[in-house]
């Protein structure tokens, strides 16, 4: 009998904040079912299929100076502890260079200025953060599909992932694209932003511009670029940082 | 079987007569609750960026024309929501209120409003973005069977003379003095009716759908076009919030008079079809109007 009255006097309170006190522990509850969660989270493969056939290689759009925002926000890790990118980043990362490895026939060290070598694209796009806001900034350096060209990818692999030298809440930040972003090419390991050696704070020495999708998806202070057959036992497994810590999705197109 | 049926037959007050269509009825139960969850998980990917902008870009450093967000005064803090300059103080719902557990949160729509309930930008697309789906196809398998079968023609349609502003006029009045048609004429919509219905049907839902896909970044890629309509990705954010308010208006007038239209035979009519038709008074002069 108190069993009941309690469940009425809980139903009555959940009814007081409205239909939405009655739906949402429901929902909630709901979220955690199994069956019910991976068929709402499989409509990413959907997005990602739609997005693919109505524009696999459709270019972002790009602007001009004026477009530009007063000020990018830097997102993310600011600041990366780990002492040996502090000494890089004292010497201009002069020392530095990108490692290029994985599923390759020829692996590859890249020093920055071997990087500025390499036929440069400039792109002034607009980036969008998964939580809703937008900065329009200008991004230099090497289309990617060159330098995975150089090392030859195998026929296996499928994807690229990308190291970073930053760890986030203690876990080191990583992520991860399919080839059809890794040749598009619009994709560059960027260098420099608004005309300018990329700061720490965005992501030096090297950030990932990968142009069609969400901001979580650009790494920042990429060290090493690695070719894989398959997201499994890289990390977390799920191809990215957030995709791992926080359930969101690999594909970020939408 | 047909929307309206008691039309043109001897059906008078008092009758039960077939209303609405299966296809009405489904869609309308499956558009519910759809439009629910993506209004709450709506709710929650706003709680990432409690902040509207015109243009292009929009982030913390630019201006928002609506924010939600707290503030300290006089050792006192509250919540409040900022149209443009005026700020409105919301403690307890909008930016400052307390969580289940009784503990003090700052983000700006509060736990009952949002899914998930819990702060969770991620689960929170994967909601949206997923019902995105249903609220689409629904809409669109919606439209074009009730095209065929004729019951926007029929039902929707605003003819010449409802179009004309005495014979709105009159119908506003007849709202305000919550004077509602009777007998088989309780079966058309009239003119406020259509015009809400088809605000909802042709502008509300397409345009918040399309403003959902002009922020995607993949969509920008190879349909530019839908976010330069709007005059860039911040501004189709903003519209799709609007929309999203608008809807929310609809219903909420929507609920009101099915309220005070007898709840139990709207409701029954929109679940088996079966609606029993108002009874006529005798005393209706304007009526005839």
């Amino acid at each position: 009998m108190s069993r009941l009255i309690l469940s009425r006097r809980h139903l009555i309170r959940a009814g007081a904040v409205g239909v939405g006190g009655l739906l949402l522990p429901g929902c909630d509850r709901l979220f955690e079912n199994r069956i019910f969660r991976e068929t709402i989270e499989s409509a990413e493969d959907l997005h990602q299929a739609t997005q693919r056939t109505l524009g696999r290689d459709a270019l972002a759009r790009e602007f001009s100076k004026a477009d530009m925002s007063p000020i990018f926000r830097a997102n993310g890790s600011r600041e990366v502890a780990d002492a040996a990118y502090q000494r890089h980043l004292q010497q201009e990362f002069a020392q530095w260079s990108l490692r290029v490895d994985g599923l390759v026939e020829r692996p590859l060290d890249l020093p920055l200025s071997m990087l500025k070598g390499f036929r440069q694209r400039t792109q002034i796009t607009r980036h969008d953060c998964v939580e809703g806001w937008s900065a329009i900034g200008q991004w230099t350096g090497p289309q990617l599909g060159p330098l995975l060209d150089l090392a030859r990818l195998k026929p296996e692999a499928n994807y690229i992932v990308f190291h970073c030298a930053d760890l986030y809440n203690g876990r080191p930040y990583y992520e991860s694209i399919d080839l059809v972003d890794a040749f598009h090419p619009q994709t560059i390991l960027a260098w420099a932003m608004n005309g300018k050696p990329l700061e720490q704070a965005h992501g030096a020495p090297l950030r990932l511009r990968v142009e069609r999708q969400l901001g979580y998806k650009h790494a920042k202070f990429v060290t090493r670029v690695e070719a894989v057959a398959s997201l499994d036992g890289i990390y977390g497994g799920k191809g990215g940082y957030w995709e791992d810590n926080g359930a969101y999705a690999w594909y970020a197109g939408i | 079987m047909s929307t309206l049926e008691g039309h043109g037959t001897s059906a008078k007050g008092g009758d039960v007569v077939k209303r609405h269509r299966l296809s009405t009825r489904v869609w309308h139960w499956i558009n519910a609750v759809t439009l629910l969850v993506m209004l709450m998980s709506g709710l929650m990917i706003f709680n990432a960026h409690p902040r509207l902008y015109w243009g292009e870009y929009g982030a913390n450093y630019d201006p928002a024309w609506l924010k939600i967000s707290s503030a300290r005064a006089g050792g006192r803090e509250f919540g409040y929501l900022q149209i443009a300059n005026t700020r409105f103080e919301t403690t307890g719902v909008l930016g400052l209120w307390e969580d289940p557990e009784g503990r003090t949160q700052r983000r700006a729509f509060p736990h009952w409003a949002t899914i998930p309930s819990r702060y969770s930008l991620a689960g929170a697309r994967i909601w949206h973005l997923a019902f995105a789906w249903v609220l689409a196809g629904g809409l669109a398998l919606y439209l074009a069977w009730s095209l065929l079968n004729g019951h926007l023609r029929r039902d929707v349609h605003i003819t010449r003379r409802e179009w004309k502003l005495s014979h709105i006029w009159h119908d506003v009045k007849q709202h305000a003095r919550l004077r509602f048609p009777t007998g088989v004429a309780a079966l058309r919509y009239n003119v406020l009716q259509k015009l809400s219905y088809a605000g909802v049907l042709f502008v509300l839902l397409p345009l918040i759908i399309f403003t959902g896909l002009a922020m995607s970044p993949g969509t920008d890629a190879w349909l530019p076009l839908a976010t330069q309509i709007f005059g860039g990705r911040q501004s189709a954010r903003s519209v799709h919030f609007i929309c999203a308010f608008l809807l929310v208006l609809f219903f909420l007038v929507h609920l009101v008079m099915v309220l005070l239209a007898g709840p139990f035979n709207e409701v029954r009519s929109m679940i088996s079809g079966r609606y029993r038709l108002p009874p006529e008074k005798a005393d209706t002069p304007e009526e005839q109007a």
